[in-house]
């Protein structure tokens, strides 16, 4: 491999684990922008998302619509979509259903109540999912020892479209990476752009007891705060089983961790600046791996952190804001 | 209302009448006539099922001695040292399950641990409370032999100076070893090694880059990885760089070894994969995928498939297979032998005409020689290192496992 050719292949790991990064990263955003709470347990609803995805695969497998056999054989598209909007809608309702028992009654309570209130629905999560992982999903050499980590059938046909030969390689699944978090990134933007509930989220967001004073339905606005940032974690778990065809329990930590970076290095609260930010993370892994040392990826991640923070307190695109936890 | 007149009657009369105070002491006898053995393996994380296989090995051996060394109650508590937290082994919990069983007096022999970075924590501690620790599973080397760990290994885990500890496999300096032999045998050139940062992986991972170097295999690069990453495409794409015919990854199926395994495939690395017996469980092949490591990836073992196991390995596995109605883990036979080892201990402490306590089942465990058990005819040696040294080389195929080489 010569070096563009490395440098290249580099690039394309960095983008595509990076979009998946700032999928999960626009969750955390949209919440703290509107509620001012770092929902830790998004990470987690992530994980759960991949689950489902892959409980629907198996299902799908065991009522013989699948074959597990030929699957990776051809590309199945309109599966990947159906299961980008279930995973996605079971996020979304999860999300604003979690917002509705737990935080909701939490939130004239200081911050650090809901924080901690957080942490604790994160670890319930973590351990549906090591239940649900103990769940019989036989079908796609899936196993049902809970903890393990679950093989995640792959849906689209894994040949390099460079060709066999070329040493540089371009899967299907880095191109479904594009072409599905792109989309769904411009369709959030232009809703909380243009439409009259995203006008809403953009005045909660600012002064949320204006926004009341106002007219605006601010407990609407906040679930439907919940369901998008939810839909897109779901989605991006599906993306995720899809590239690294592995799903665990823990996925999530991991995950949420860089998402979490993510959207403090573009500027908490700032959709942008998540989005940046999180394609900044992958490419910041991936070069970090080739041109340092894998063991040191992590460091360098954080000291780029520690190194925008100390410059740009507020992040990369972030606005000074009012003071939050 | 009832209910709770009547409890208290009863409670009251438990409290009055001799006959049932005689009763209880009757019991407590019982109970001071009884020792205890516990376990302390991960048993919540994708270990879980290598060490449901184990423990049921321990509670075999504890069967097939009805339960009872002479008059002494064999009890068994079946410990877990990992927590959801980390899915894996930690160190908070080795250290609280080894003060759990200095507290316990009753507790006499402690079997374990699985995870050589876990044995490092209620080793010292153990030694000091004069407890015998036998390990079913780890195989690093500095946890029992000088000058290849850290440099105050292993006098560090013996603060009392005395060895209790002691292990029924092979360690690390001889799997590393037969990984490199057999690596060249197949006619591998370039390696490029790799480690999860953790004491059992860079130990055999350590052990594997000195024979390499001994027998001329070219080490292209070595690195660490990040177990909780969620891919390695781009080390994968720095290992092609580097022009390697084998990847070597000293970790375990806890520490992502599966992932990697796929991450080679999709990356498009043409090598091969060979990795320690810390993924010679069937959670590895579910969690790589049993495509991506047909005929790439090569797993060393110490000991043999317990299928091919003879003699009373055999039987032990006809037994299991009844008993369990499954087949066994790799690392059954071994809980079996550990338990095994303990219980024959017991059983010449009592033949002798001793009391089986701390003490003496420490100095018996010590004195096992030319024991003929399941893994064959072997010996504690100075440090506490079995003399087994029976090694085999496995693949998957078909999604199962399957010898390719059984080195003595």
């Amino acid at each position: 491999m010569t070096e563009t050719e490395v440098f290249l292949q580099q690039v394309i790991y960095g983008l595509s684990n990076g979009m998946i990064i700032a999928l999960v990263a626009l969750g955390y955003t949209m919440v703290y922008g509107i509620v001012e709470l770092i929902n830790f347990a998004h990470g987690d609803v992530f994980t759960l998302g991949g689950f489902l995805a892959l409980t629907v695969v198996g299902a799908l497998g065991a009522a013989a619509i699948l074959d597990p056999n030929t699957l990776s054989d051809s590309s199945h598209w309109l599966l990947l979509v159906g299961l980008v909007v279930t995973a996605g809608l079971f996020c979304g309702f999860l999300n604003v259903a979690i917002d509705k028992v737990v935080y909701k009654p939490l939130r004239r309570a200081p911050k650090l109540t809901q924080l901690v209130a957080a942490i604790g629905v994160s670890f319930i999560l973590v351990n549906i999912a090591l239940f649900w992982g103990g769940a019989p999903m036989e079908v796609f050499g899936g196993g049902n020892a809970a903890a393990a980590s679950k093989d995640f059938p792959e849906i689209l046909e894994g040949s390099n479209l460079l060709g066999e030969d070329s040493n540089v390689v371009l899967r299907l699944e880095d191109l479904a990476i594009f072409v599905i978090t792109i989309p769904l990134m411009i369709g959030l933007t232009l809703f909380v752009n243009r439409t009259r509930l995203g006008r809403g989220m953009r005045a909660t967001a600012q002064n949320p007891i204006a926004a009341r004073l106002m007219g605006i339905n601010t407990d609407r606005v906040i679930a439907a705060t919940f369901l998008i940032g939810g839909f897109l974690g779901g989605a991006a778990s599906v993306m995720w089983a899809i590239y690294n065809n592995t799903i665990s329990f823990q996925m999530g930590f991991r995950a949420g961790m860089d998402a979490f970076t993510a959207a403090v290095l573009g500027g908490i609260g700032s959709l942008p600046g998540a989005m940046i930010g999180g394609v900044l993370i992958g490419l910041i892994r991936a070069m970090s791996d080739q041109y340092i040392e894998t063991r040191w990826t992590n460091v360098v991640v954080f000291g780029v952190l520690i190194l925008i923070l100390v410059f740009r307190p507020s992040g990369l695109l972030g606005l000074k804001q009012r003071e939050k936890v | 209302m009832k209910h709770r007149i009547a409890r208290t009657a009863a409670t009251l009369l438990a409290l009055a009448a001799p006959a049932v105070l005689g009763t209880a002491a009757l019991a407590a006898d019982a109970l001071a006539n009884s020792v205890k053995i516990v376990s302390s393996l991960p048993r919540t994380g994708s270990a879980n099922a290598q060490t449901t296989s184990m423990v049921n090995g321990i509670k075999m051996a504890i069967a097939e001695v009805g339960g009872k060394i002479g008059d002494t109650t064999i009890l068994y508590e079946d410990w877990d040292d990992a927590s959801p937290q980390r899915g894996n082994w930690d160190p908070a919990v080795e250290a609280q399950n080894a003060d759990k069983a200095i507290a316990d007096t009753s507790v006499v022999a402690y079997i374990g641990t699985y995870n050589s970075g876990a044995a490092k924590i209620s080793m010292p501690k153990l030694n000091t409370a004069g407890i015998v620790m036998v390990s079913p599973a780890n195989t690093a080397s500095g946890l029992t032999k000088a000058g290849l760990g850290e440099a105050n290994e292993p006098a560090v885990y013996r603060p009392s100076g005395k060895i209790n500890y002691f292990r029924v496999v092979p360690t690390d300096d001889v799997q590393g070893a037969v990984a490199a032999d057999y690596a060249k045998e197949i006619g591998l050139k370039k390696v490029f090694i790799l480690n999860d940062r953790e004491v059992y992986g860079k130990g055999v991972a350590g052990a594997f880059e000195a024979r390499a170097k001994e027998i001329g295999l070219e080490i292209v690069g070595t690195d660490g990885l990040d177990a909780k990453a969620s891919n390695y495409k781009s080390l994968v794409t720095k290992i092609k760089q580097a022009g390697a015919d084998l990847v070597y990854f000293g970790g375990t199926t806890q520490t992502n070894a599966g992932q990697l395994a796929k991450d080679i495939v999709s990356g498009g690395l043409k090598a091969k994969l060979i990795v320690p017996d810390g993924c010679y469980e069937n959670a590895f092949i579910e969690a790589a995928g049993a495509k991506a490591l047909q005929d790439r990836c090569f797993i060393t073992f110490g000991g043999v498939d317990p299928k091919l196991l003879k003699g009373k390995g055999a039987e032990f596995y006809e037994n299991y297979k009844k008993t369990y109605k499954t087949e066994p883990e790799g690392y059954a036979v071994y809980g079996y032998e550990c338990a095994k080892a303990i219980l024959a201990a017991m059983e010449r402490i009592h033949k002798a005409g001793g009391k089986i306590d701390r003490a003496t089942v420490l100095a018996e465990v010590g004195k096992t020689k030319d024991f003929q058990g399941a893994l064959g005819t072997w010996s504690f040696d100075e440090n506490g290192d079995t003399t087994n040294r029976t090694f085999s080389v496995n693949t998957v195929k078909n999604g199962e496992f399957s010898t390719v080489k059984v080195v003595q």
